[in-house]
């Protein structure tokens, strides 16, 4: 399920997901409502299932579902939940002031 | 009764734990597919309690086991259980595993979140490693991240579920608020509602009484089995955790030995008709100076010539100081300690608890295979920690030498201000022990003497006389003493009193001798008059038998005569005769 588009990427996701569970929906829902109001077309979203790589998940110390990693750009962050709140994941993502001046 | 007992202990599968004591507690172990929960304070052992479980199993039992751990890393919990000699990298990765799941501290929440990460990991490594166990350390580290008491409950039960899917035995630990896990009621502690939820719940508390410090153990429930509800104490030794507990029952009926040891005191042996009972605990209690320490050494001294395997834990004085003094009342220690017969254990009173100690000398007996144990004294345990706890390690110290079938001796230090007239102990072993001893001293003529009475011996005849006790540079004896005027003799008085008894009996038997000689000389006296005496009963006798025959003859002399004169005359008839017979 990736969102990548043609232009220039400046923003790479990973979510990593617990099947269809209630909080990994909610959160899938949230980041790509998110990314299409601050990162039109300046973003890429790869959905990990914990359930079919549970070895990247232990490799990536991911415990907690859902978990947003950013890896780009640096510095990576991660965010665990379902990012409901929006500020949060903004300011996380270094993004406050730009949507600020949105 | 006990045949319900076991079916219910059977009734249900057991994970043994490998921790002495736990194991006897729950009847064999933690429930087997089922979650327990370990709830403690900080520092109350709960992961090293979490990870002997899994290097039991992965060793003992082939059941391969997962740490995860929230709080430490694997590494540094390894690190930590170096000193345990569980040697965890040889069982690392295929028995033994460790997931690291500490949340990082610069980690970004936002919204509710779950375990499905944690449980696919662990699903994947379960089913790779074919793990049967698997332990949840400090997970109120990850709980704390939840927003709210029913996301904790829920995150808590979606664990539970899926290790009851997986037929995994779970361990989970919690820290609990404090030390004092039990004044709160349970539903007001932070993880209250995990207590009801799982199938074991092991309660761990560190407390400190009068600056020592005291570690508990309770089981504070066990679905489906039988267990000891009671709190027991536990240490954390050199080989891990150690629950105290006390003999289980059913274990059957004691080994118990009529055979004798010998106190090392030949007269004290007779005093008890044949010395102590293999096996038996013995208390010597005395005040300071009573020669506790010598009669304890003249025991082991015994003990080792008999070729048995001693310990002598001393708490008073170093053990060199020990053998060197003893050595001056003809004990000779030292040769049994080179030649590795006895082991001289040092332990002063100011470190640990009674709990600790008694974990010990366990262990160094264990280690040292003896077979009788002195303990020099055990009254020091009441001054670390509370008196209560360091009964009831009195109690167990006496039924595990019992199981053990080690003959224990302890002396019991009395304090000279209390309880001289009850002579008991402080720690309330003289109840315990099979025979109880005790020296007192005794002054009178600027003297201070020992002296010995056995207060009890069970299943010994027993003498019920003081003696004197009698130290000298060739060793340890018992002297009688004499009792004159209702007061006791000892010392140079019953030297004196001896001495005297000594002239006493020469004179009478000097006077006994004369006595018979005069007798003697009467009786010749009177034998000889008794001869003279019947020499002339005898004379008597001839001189009456003459006499009579003399009349006799004279008479017929007379008849004779007048007949003759008659005829002689020539008188006729008898009448002239009658005027001649009176003239």
């Amino acid at each position: 399920m990736n969102l990548a588009t043609n232009r220039p990427v400046a923003f790479r996701f990973q979510l990593f997901v617990a099947g269809d569970a209630q909080n990994s929906v909610q959160a899938i829902a949230n980041l790509t409502a998110l990314c299409r109001t601050y990162l039109p077309n300046q973003h890429e979203i790869r959905i990990v299932d914990v359930f079919q790589e549970p070895k990247r998940a232990l490799a990536e110390g991911i415990f907690m579902t859902p978990t947003l990693l950013k890896v780009s750009p640096l510095p990576v962050r991660r965010i665990v939940g379902t990012l409901s709140h929006t500020q949060v994941v903004l300011q996380a993502l270094g993004l406050e002031m730009e949507a600020v001046a949105a | 009764m006990k045949s319900m007992l076991a079916q219910v202990l059977k009734g249900r599968s057991k994970s043994p734990t490998g921790i002495s004591g736990l194991d006897e507690i729950t009847g064999g172990g933690l429930p087997t597919g089922r979650t327990t929960l370990m709830v403690g304070g900080p520092g109350s052992g709960k992961t090293i309690f979490a990870l002997q479980f899994l290097v039991h199993g992965a060793r003992e039992c082939n059941e391969p086991g997962i740490f995860v751990a929230f709080e430490e890393t694997g590494a540094r919990i390894i690190t930590n259980a170096e000193g345990f000699g569980w040697n965890l990298p040889e069982l690392r990765p295929k028995q033994l595993d460790f997931i690291d799941a500490q949340p990082s501290p610069d980690l970004i929440q936002s919204g509710n979140f779950d375990l499905g990460g944690l449980l696919a990991v662990l699903e994947a490594e379960c089913e790779s490693m074919g793990a049967r166990r698997i332990v949840f350390d400090a997970i109120d580290i990850m709980l704390a991240l939840l927003p709210d008491a029913a996301a904790k409950r829920r995150e808590v039960y979606r664990l539970h579920e899926w290790l009851l899917a997986h037929e995994l035995t779970g361990l989970i630990t919690a820290k609990a608020g404090g030390d004092e896990t039990n004044s709160t009621p349970i539903s007001e502690q932070p993880f209250g509602f995990m207590q009801f939820m799982v199938d074991c719940a092991v309660m761990l508390n560190h407390s400190v009484v009068l600056g020592v410090s005291q570690r508990n153990l309770r089981v504070q429930k066990y679905r489906g089995s039988s267990f000891d509800e009671n709190e027991s104490p536990f240490v954390i030794g050199n080989r891990g955790f150690e629950v105290a507990v006390a003999r289980p029952l059913g274990r059957g009926l004691l080994n118990v030995s009529k055979e004798r040891v010998s106190s090392g005191v030949e007269r004290l042996d007779t005093m008890l008709g044949g010395g102590y009972y293999r096996g038996a605990t013995v208390l010597i209690t005395g005040f300071p100076g009573t020669a506790k320490t010598t009669l304890s050494g003249a025991f082991a001294e015994a003990a080792c010539v008999r070729g048995e395997r001693t310990v002598f834990v001393s708490f008073d004085a170093d053990s060199n100081e020990v053998v060197r003094d003893l050595g001056s009342v003809g004990i000779r220690l030292d040769r049994h300690v080179e030649s590795g017969m006895l082991r001289m254990i040092s332990a002063r009173t100011v470190t640990g608890s009674a709990e600790t100690y008694l974990v010990r000398i366990k262990t160094l007996a264990k280690e040292h295979a003896a077979r009788c144990v002195v303990i020099d004294p055990v009254s020091t345990w009441t001054k670390s920690g509370d008196g209560l706890s360091a009964h009831s390690v009195a109690e167990r110290l006496v039924d595990w030498s019992k199981a053990e079938g080690i003959t224990l001796l302890c002396t019991s230090l009395l304090d000279e201000l209390s309880h001289r007239e009850e002579g008991g102990t402080s720690l309330q072993i003289s109840t315990l022990a099979d025979t109880w001893i005790h020296v007192d001293y005794l002054v009178q003529a600027g003297e201070r003497n020992r002296g010995l009475s056995i207060i009890k011996s069970r299943g010994t005849s027993h003498s019920n006389q003081v003696r004197e006790l009698v130290l000298s540079n060739d060793g340890v004896t018992l002297a009688d003493i004499y009792t004159a005027g209702g007061e006791v003799l000892m010392g140079t008085l019953r030297w004196e009193k001896e001495s005297a008894e000594r002239v006493a009996s020469e004179m009478a038997e000097v006077a006994g001798k004369l006595k018979r000689v005069r007798l003697d000389a009467e009786e010749a006296e009177l034998e000889v008059r008794l001869k003279s005496l019947q020499t002339e009963l005898i004379a008597k006798q001839v001189e009456k038998a003459l006499l009579f025959h003399t009349t006799a003859t004279h008479e017929r002399e007379l008849t004779h005569g007048d007949n003759r004169m008659r005829e002689l005359r020539g008188a006729d008839a008898a009448a002239p005769a009658i005027e001649a017979s009176t003239p």
